[in-house]
């Protein structure tokens, strides 16, 4: 039961892009067509719920505090958790480029289909904000972790396909030309923002 | 900086064709341009993230700001020197281990002298490491550019963002809970006479729908800024 209250919450409660505004510098670049953030935002999913639950092995048996002790007593008192950004990031540098490679060798159409996407992502702030949230709640178990990474991406995928089919038809309407493009985009985004807030009160 | 006249060759990274002041009409521009021109938020559409999860008060948004600025600087300045040592293929990990270091002396920093907004910008400082202007930079100008030139961008370029930044807090601030970086501005008086603080400047949302109609009203003076569609 703990696992659907957590993956409901990842998606609409702590919607990362409409709660966080995390990912939003991909999320405005590549919004345009509905096709290509589709494709961004399975890349985003993918890569989450593989390098939430890693950076979560990571944080417990290495970083926290008295992680170490499965070496031995005395590792028991080391704290190596200011060292937790630079380990975040190499494990997701380094997962997006095998990513890459593994789905450039077993799914050439996948491939073809994110493109550009699977290596944009290694700076996507959403990536390395699900680990570091992660960190922040202390989740009990691995399961847990996936969970949270993977019910992020969702509501990523979600928040990036509506924008998108907004543009896509905003295209057609008469707004005030200083307006057009970034701007109203970040008003509608404020507005949808406005919208998600009303699943703040949910207790789960 | 008058450098003396000697017969010695120069070190390699210091032939320039002709020397140009340290603050050239060039040099000064790449300070200048991304405060409005260019700006790195309302322009290149670079670092939104962290621009709007932070922007409720102005004190996290000085602090953000100069954090930024110091591991922009630093990096920009790192990368420029190495440049020429880094293998084309593993330059983004690279960079990525370049700015991770320096957020994480950033971030100590602030853990040491000032615990309170370090706590309140919670998981933000670490998101420097992505924050897409720093990357933006490193691959747009640092990779090609000499070390005074991609400090001068470097600063520029935070500045710019940190300009935005704390435009929009002000706005939040001074609309949300009439204070101005922490102190109260609105006088008594009004709340009197029945002026509301409106809450909801203090919500996530309307940092995006201020951010919306601060570059709205930069387009409306810079025409050249609008987008076709």
């Amino acid at each position: 039961m703990d696992y659907i209250n957590l993956f409901v919450k990842s998606i609409f409660i702590e919607n990362m892009i409409f709660a966080y505004f995390l990912g939003m510098c991909s999320y405005l670049a590549v919004s345009k067509t509905v096709k290509t953030a589709v494709g961004l935002g399975f890349a985003v999913i993918f890569v989450l719920s593989i390098t939430v639950p890693i950076n979560y092995l990571l944080d417990n048996y290495l970083l926290k505090p008295g992680a170490m002790a499965w070496l031995g007593e005395e590792y028991a008192a080391l704290d190596l958790s200011f060292l937790s950004f630079i380990m975040f990031i190499a494990v997701i540098a380094s997962m997006v480029q095998l990513v890459e490679m593994i789905v450039e060798k077993f799914a050439p159409a996948l491939y073809g289909a994110l493109g550009i996407f699977l290596p944009l992502i290694a700076v996507n702030c959403a990536i390395l904000g699900g680990s570091l949230f992660m960190q922040q709640k202390s989740f009990a178990s691995i399961g847990e972790s996936a969970v949270y990474g993977f019910g992020s991406g969702i509501g990523w995928l979600l928040a990036i396909l509506a924008i998108a089919a907004i543009r896509e038809k905003i295209a057609y309407s008469n707004v005030p030309a200083p307006l057009r493009g970034l701007g109203i985009t970040f008003i509608i985004t404020g507005l949808m923002a406005i919208g998600f807030m009303s699943f703040m009160g949910i207790k789960l | 900086m008058s450098q003396p006249k000697s017969n010695k060759k120069p070190a390699i990274f210091f032939v320039a064709k002709e020397r140009e002041p340290l603050f050239s009409k060039k040099n000064r521009a790449l300070l200048k341009d991304p405060l409005d021109d260019n700006n790195p938020i309302t322009v290149q559409v670079l670092g939104i993230c962290s621009a709007l999860a932070i922007t409720v008060q102005l004190k996290p948004a000085v602090v953000m700001t100069l954090s930024v600025i110091a591991v922009m600087a630093a990096s920009n300045v790192i990368v420029s020197i190495l440049r020429n040592a880094i293998p084309n293929r593993i330059r983004i990990i690279v960079q990525l281990v370049v700015v991770a270091s320096m957020v994480i002396l950033v971030d100590q920093v602030l853990r040491a002298y000032a615990y309170d907004v370090s706590k309140q910008l919670s998981i933000f400082i670490g998101l420097i490491i992505t924050n897409c202007i720093v990357m933006g930079r490193l691959e747009a100008f640092a990779l090609g550019n000499g070390v005074w030139k991609s400090f001068l961008d470097g600063v520029g370029n935070a500045a710019g963002y940190g300009f935005m930044l704390i435009a929009v807090a002000f706005f939040r601030e001074l609309l949300g809970s009439g204070k101005l970086y922490g102190y109260q501005v609105i006088p008594d008086a009004l709340y009197e006479m029945g002026y509301e603080n409106n809450g909801l400047m203090l919500l996530s949302p309307m940092a995006l729908i201020t951010l919306g109609l601060i570059i709205w009203a930069q387009r409306a003076r810079n025409r050249k800024l609008i987008e076709k569609n």
